[in-house]
């Protein structure tokens, strides 16, 4: 882990819809970890990122871009998953 | 690529699971575990049948049966679908999830993989729930002890209250260990006392209330506290089965009907309900699982090792991702069409020299034209053709996609090429139905259970015969005749 230096913290823009405290899983740069606050998505795909746990509490550490941006490979709970902006907008997250 | 009668015959369409004991002495046992996990070659190695293990999720395509004997005792093992939960949100989970609680297993091997338990035990954990006839096979023991892993399966096998053998399936060891261990649970030697995951204590106050009601109706046939946590989550999809299985609806008793809304009540008054109570549920396995995992998992340098990010960071990166698969997918094809070109000849010269002396045959012994265009023209030319034109390029073809298959190249490419994918609706794990595609159509259909989202699963399906397969790619070569039958 030392090789990746951790992206400097800078206060992400904030856009109308989304207050600044609001961040969630997709703007975790590279190599930077951070801590599932709640999950905002409903029905199968809420019971799916549930399965794969990230339950409140859960460490995830942001590891790959694919080479369109989207989908990100997250690092949980050992195993490396790859999530879709779609999805993963829908974590709310704190840093760590 | 797992086409066989039963994954493509009527079987594929039948869900349920009929298990035909050859005489009642046989037991049945189930073997569960996340999708990946090596649980089919834990099957081969066991039953020594040889159906086909990838490593990419999705690969039973249908419950594979098998027989095997170990110190006596006839064992019917059923190679249930890899599924990371049993709560039923897909089709396969829902066929493990029936074939575990309704199926009435003599006992269940859960397989899981030692380089990632912590993932695993979510599974281990729900299973346990519904039966206590539990081992645990921690496979991949040596590809651990390589990423510096270290299970200690004498502390978790305590802590679970169940049997757990570490194993290595692909080079056999562990795997007599546990069949000795699945024979002390089926014949009863020993018993079996799982630790239940503990919920919240108001949770578990509402399942005190409900559970004497249920279990009273039950009469052992079911796990109390397990229906207990479905009636209280209701769980819709479940409730149809459970009543079939029965044969009379728990949602009917006056007296459990009661004791569920007091239940309700009670969780109501401390906030809790409908997907609250369904999060609660799944975080407690979760946090249960993690505890286990510290208690019994020693990482020296952690699972997701260094190197393996640096290999990553190159196959999957902005600039060289796309062009090393392109070129990757190209060497595949040369490899194929050109090795393909030499034995496609000598087939289609020795089966044509064949076919030129059955006509002769026919010539000589007086059978008429029409019936030697028939048989010859038609019937052998064809054959023939088919076999020459598409049984080299196949047989290199695949072979080689196995290869990417187990340095686990597949799932990066569905990584790198999701995006484009997103953009028609689709899913990234479609590049890879298409890539067996070219190879055979067939085999790409059927690698579209893979895909999760089943209006993205509908899509793959179609879109699949759009593929060339290698009988409809133009011929290397010259003199060949078009219009061969496609795969």
């Amino acid at each position: 882990m030392s090789r990746i230096q951790p992206a400097k913290r800078r206060n992400t823009p904030s856009r109308p819809d989304a207050p600044a405290e609001e961040l969630t899983l997709n703007r975790i740069r590279r190599g930077e970890t951070a801590r599932v606050k709640a999950l905002k998505s409903a029905g199968s795909m809420r019971r799916r990122l549930l399965d794969i746990g990230l339950v409140e509490g859960t460490r995830v550490e942001c590891v790959q871009r694919s080479p369109a941006g989207d989908p990100v490979a997250y690092l949980i709970r050992g195993a490396v998953i790859a999530l879709r902006e779609e999805d993963s907008s829908r974590v709310l997250v704190e840093y760590c | 690529m797992g086409l066989t009668a039963n994954s493509t015959g009527g079987g594929a369409l039948d869900r349920g699971l009929h298990i035909e004991k050859s005489s009642p002495d046989e037991r049945v046992v189930a073997l569960a575990g996340n999708p990946n996990v090596g649980k089919s070659t834990v099957f081969n190695e066991l039953t020594g049948l040889k159906q086909h293990t990838g490593n990419w999720p999705g690969k039973t395509v249908t419950n594979a049966q098998g027989r095997c004997t170990h110190q006596g005792i006839p064992y019917i093992l059923v190679d249930i679908p890899g599924t990371y939960s049993l709560m039923a949100h897909s089709a396969e989970e829902e066929v493990a999830r029936d074939f575990l609680c309704f199926g009435g297993p003599d006992a269940v091997v859960v397989v899981c993989d030692a380089t990632c338990l912590e993932r695993n035990m979510n599974l281990v954990l729900q299973t346990l729930e519904i039966t206590g006839k539990v081992v645990v096979c921690v496979n991949l023991m040596d590809e651990a002890e390589r990423k510096g892993i270290r299970v200690n399966t004498v502390q978790l096998s305590e802590n679970l209250g169940v049997p757990v053998v570490g194993a290595s399936a692909r080079s056999g060891k562990g795997l007599a260990e546990l069949m000795d261990q699945v024979g002390t649970v089926v014949t009863g030697q020993r018993e079996c006392r799982p630790a239940k995951v503990r919920y919240l204590p108001v949770v578990e106050e509402a399942l005190r209330m409900l559970e004497p009601a249920v279990s009273a109706r039950l009469s052992g046939r079911l796990d109390s506290r397990w229906v207990c946590l479905r009636l209280l989550d209701c769980d819709d999809g479940l409730r149809e089965t459970i009543t079939g299985y029965l044969g009379f609806s728990l949602w009917e008793d006056c007296a459990i009907i009661k004791k569920i809304r007091q239940a309700q009540e009670l969780l109501l008054e401390h906030g809790i309900a409908g997907d609250r109570l369904k999060d609660i549920l799944v975080s407690c396995v979760i946090l249960r699982a993690e505890e286990l995992c510290m208690d019994a998992v020693v990482c020296v340098q952690g699972g997701y090792s260094r190197r393996d990010r640096k290999i990553d960071r190159v196959l999957t990166s902005k600039w060289a991702g796309i062009p090393l698969m392109l070129l990757l997918l190209a060497v595949v094809f040369w490899i194929t069409i050109a090795g393909a070109n030499l034995p496609s000849e000598l087939l289609s010269g020795g089966l044509f020299w064949i076919g030129d002396r059955l006509s002769d045959f026919l010539c000589w012994a007086g059978a008429p034209g029409w019936l030697e265009g028939a048989l010859v023209d038609g019937v052998y030319r064809v054959l023939a053709w088919v076999v020459a034109v598409m049984l080299p390029p196949m047989a290199i073809f695949f072979p080689l996609f196995t290869l990417l298959e187990d340095a686990g190249y597949l799932p990066r490419i569905a990584f790198n090429l999701d995006k484009y994918f997103k953009k028609a609706c689709a899913c990234g794990k479609q590049a890879l139905t298409m890539c067996m595609g070219f190879g055979c159509n067939a085999a790409g259909v059927v690698g579209c259970r893979i895909i999760d989202s089943p209006r993205e699963r509908l899509i793959a399906t179609i879109t699949n015969s759009f593929v060339p397969c290698n009988g409809r790619l133009p011929p290397p070569r010259k003199g060949k005749q078009s219009g061969r039958k496609a795969g």
